[in-house]
């Protein structure tokens, strides 16, 4: 059967279990619907957070990302896994512990200050739609590149799909699909870079074969009967320098700013709402605990699988399409040259394909083939000679990722709308039955306001994800931090340093990205920091200030300290917040 | 009675940030010193065909976080225990 066949039998296949589980697991009352009753059992609940965290942009970009940035990229791997260690110590038990729904919800009621409930929760609605935009995206991508649908369809069929369970089925719906996703997206990963490794290096594991040395199979692949028996990394590096590339083990970026981004990175990770809530939806105390630790191994299979399949795709792409002439090209490349993710434009006339640095499509680059860097995973099954099926599921291995991030990303939204803004602030007196109307009408909008961002992306999409990570580092991550492990951190202090942080961060963004995009390189940068890691400084100027004012302001009342005090033991129960 | 005013509870809050800190020193370590600060000098060791200092930025730091959030559940499994404040 043809790649395109398998794809839409794979794809409608997995489509029609998301739905039948969200039939299954609809939500009846607003505790189903914010936190899945709290019932989600923690091994489980792991899978969710694998999938509401692993984006369309990690299934698809991140490995060619890193592919290109060598050892630099590992800011991405460290940053985007070395939160969990945080979530897990610093986090998850207490807010399990708080029992309650939202993030806005524990921040208003710790700093007992209906300003601070709105500051977090039109942080949490600005950080979600930011990064929902790319995931409904990410969905018309696939579907386009894929199945030959265009990419408004393929956003407009997402859409529908997302609309169906996270209405009905709110935080229990959206648990069980990911559940089902993580399942979807990981097989697809893995399956591909799994034969990869053994067709290079013999070894079936790609976290051990990208440090192993090339088998006379993986010579022959390569066109290049040297390299049999020398280490890949090592071919690699001398590849990349032959070219006139950094060696690609080594590091570019200066030092500062790589440790910057990792730390923004990672805290911004553990500020984001939709990774917090998760953690609301066990049933104990030590089960937030250890459901961290399942994500991050869940996460990690991916995230460790990543750069393997970098370097593989990387030293094939190489070997296979440099100084090879255009008629031999190899028949991944030209079947796609066609969705325009490769291309080669013979700047010097010989018919041979040179791969240089530079762009392809500048005259004064000796540069003559266009590399998207989609395409160092989505041409895998190709590359590795694996069936088409294969190919069916790393399609849909890709609409997984996108649209688990997606629906956890409405989830936030919808609550943010309806349980923090309307029950909290705006209708107190409101029936549960009614918030529930609210809260799957506000998923609802999301969900379209969402899909129009997917047809007609905003020129800022790729922009503001430095914006989403950088306010989640700066607002959220000391807020609740302070909120946990210093009693008497007040509303004053709380307040402060968050608008401290969120202006000073959202500032040097704006400045870079906007105001004056030509200063955006390192020796405009103020001390060598780029946007990407400014959410490291935004968030220490929220611990300095709001320390210093809490200082000189009254402290909390005796009940907001017992609150807090009673987050720190498992055992013990949590007192009702009274003051407002 | 307000719940945070027993010595007990005092002394298990304790031995938790110092848990805590231990493991975000590791955590530290294997990420920003190890991956990040040294990881030139480390490069000049290896393991098998990696780097060492590439190979903690891209596998090792990783690994031991997977590590670290274990230790973790284990330790404070056996320390709510020994307080008796763990859930029924």
């Amino acid at each position: 059967m043809s790649i395109l066949v398998w794809t839409w039998i794979i794809t409608g296949a997995s489509f029609a279990l998301y739905i039948y589980i969200a039939y299954w697991a609809r939500a009846k009352t607003t505790g189903d619907f914010y936190v899945a009753e709290k019932q989600v059992p923690p091994l489980l609940n792991g899978m969710a957070t694998g999938a509401d965290w692993m984006s369309a942009a990690s299934f698809i970009s991140m490995a060619g990302l890193i592919s290109f940035l060598g050892r630099d990229g590992s800011y991405y791997l460290m940053g985007w896994t070395g939160g969990y260690v945080l979530l897990a110590l610093l986090f998850a038990p207490y807010l399990r512990k708080y029992g309650r729904y939202t993030i806005p919800q524990f921040i208003g009621d710790r700093y007992y200050s209906q300003t601070a409930r709105l500051i977090a929760l039109l942080c949490a609605i600005f950080v979600s739609f930011t990064y929902v935009a790319g995931q409904m995206r990410g969905v018309g991508v696939v579907f386009s590149r894929f199945m030959d649908v265009p990419i408004d369809y393929g956003v407009i069929i997402g859409m529908a799909l997302v609309f169906f369970y996270a209405t009905l089925g709110g935080m229990k719906g959206i648990t069980y699909t990911q559940v089902a996703q993580y399942v979807v997206l990981i097989t697809a990963y893995l399956i591909p870079a799994i034969f990869i490794s053994m067709h290079f290096t013999g070894n079936p594991i790609p976290q051990l074969g990208y440090g192993s040395p090339i088998t006379a199979g993986g010579a022959a692949l390569l066109n290049d009967p040297s390299t049999q028996g020398k280490y890949l990394l090592d071919v690699l590096d001398g590849l990349s320098k032959d070219l006139g590339f950094a060696a690609y083990t080594s590091g570019q970026r200066p030092m500062i700013d790589v440790f910057f981004i990792t730390f923004s990175l990672m805290i911004g990770t553990a500020g984001l709402p939709h990774i917090l809530i998760r953690f609301f939806t066990v049933p104990k105390i030590r089960d937030a605990r250890s459901s961290a630790g399942w994500a991050l191994i869940f996460i990690a299979l991916l995230y460790t699988t990543a750069p393997a399949v970098a370097v593989f795709a990387r030293t094939n792409f190489i070997k296979t399409v440099n100084n090879v002439e255009y008629v031999n090209a190899p028949s991944w490349f030209k079947n796609w040259e066609k969705t325009g993710l490769v291309g080669w434009k013979d700047k010097n006339g010989d018919g041979i394909m040179q791969l240089r640095p530079g762009k392809w499509d500048d005259p004064k680059s000796a540069n003559e083939v266009k590399i998207d860097q989609d395409i160092m995973v989505l041409a895998n099954p190709e590359i590795a000679k694996l069936p088409n099926w294969t190919v069916g599921l790393v399609g849909a291995g890709g609409l997984a990722a996108a649209l688990s991030t997606a629906a956890g990303l409405l989830l936030v939204i919808s609550a943010a709308v309806s349980h923090d803004l309307m029950k909290n602030i705006l209708r107190p007196s409101m029936s549960e039955k009614e918030e529930l109307w609210w809260a799957r009408g506000g998923a609802g909008v999301a969900v379209v306001i969402a899909g129009l961002f997917g047809i007609y992306p905003p020129g800022f999409v790729a922009q503001v994800v430095a914006f989403a990570f950088g306010l989640a580092a700066a607002s959220f991550f000391p807020a609740i931090l302070m909120g946990i492990f210093n009693k008497r951190m007040n509303k004053e202090g709380a307040l402060a340093g968050m608008i401290v942080g969120i202006v000073f961060t959202a500032a040097y963004i704006w400045w870079f990205k906007y105001g004056n995009p030509a200063a955006n390189n390192p020796a405009g940068w103020w001390m060598g920091i780029s946007p990407e890691g400014i959410g490291t400084v935004g968030a220490a100027l929220n611990f300095l200030t709001a320390y210093v004012i809490s200082k000189f302001t009254s402290p909390p009342s005796a009940e907001i300290q017992d609150l807090v005090g009673s987050l720190r033991y498992p055992g013990k129960e949590v007192p009702e917040a009274t003051s407002h | 009675m307000s719940i945070h005013a027993t010595k007990e509870l005092q002394a298990y809050w304790k031995e938790n940030l110092v848990i805590i800190a231990v493991l975000l020193g590791i955590w530290f370590a294997v990420s920003y010193v190890c991956g990040i600060l040294l990881a030139n000098q480390l490069d000049a060791y290896r393991i098998a065909g990696f780097p060492l200092g590439f190979w903690f930025a891209n596998q090792g730091s990783l690994v031991t976080f997977v590590v670290l959030i274990w230790v973790y559940v284990w330790l404070l499994d056996r320390l709510d225990i020994k307080y008796g404040v763990q859930q029924d």
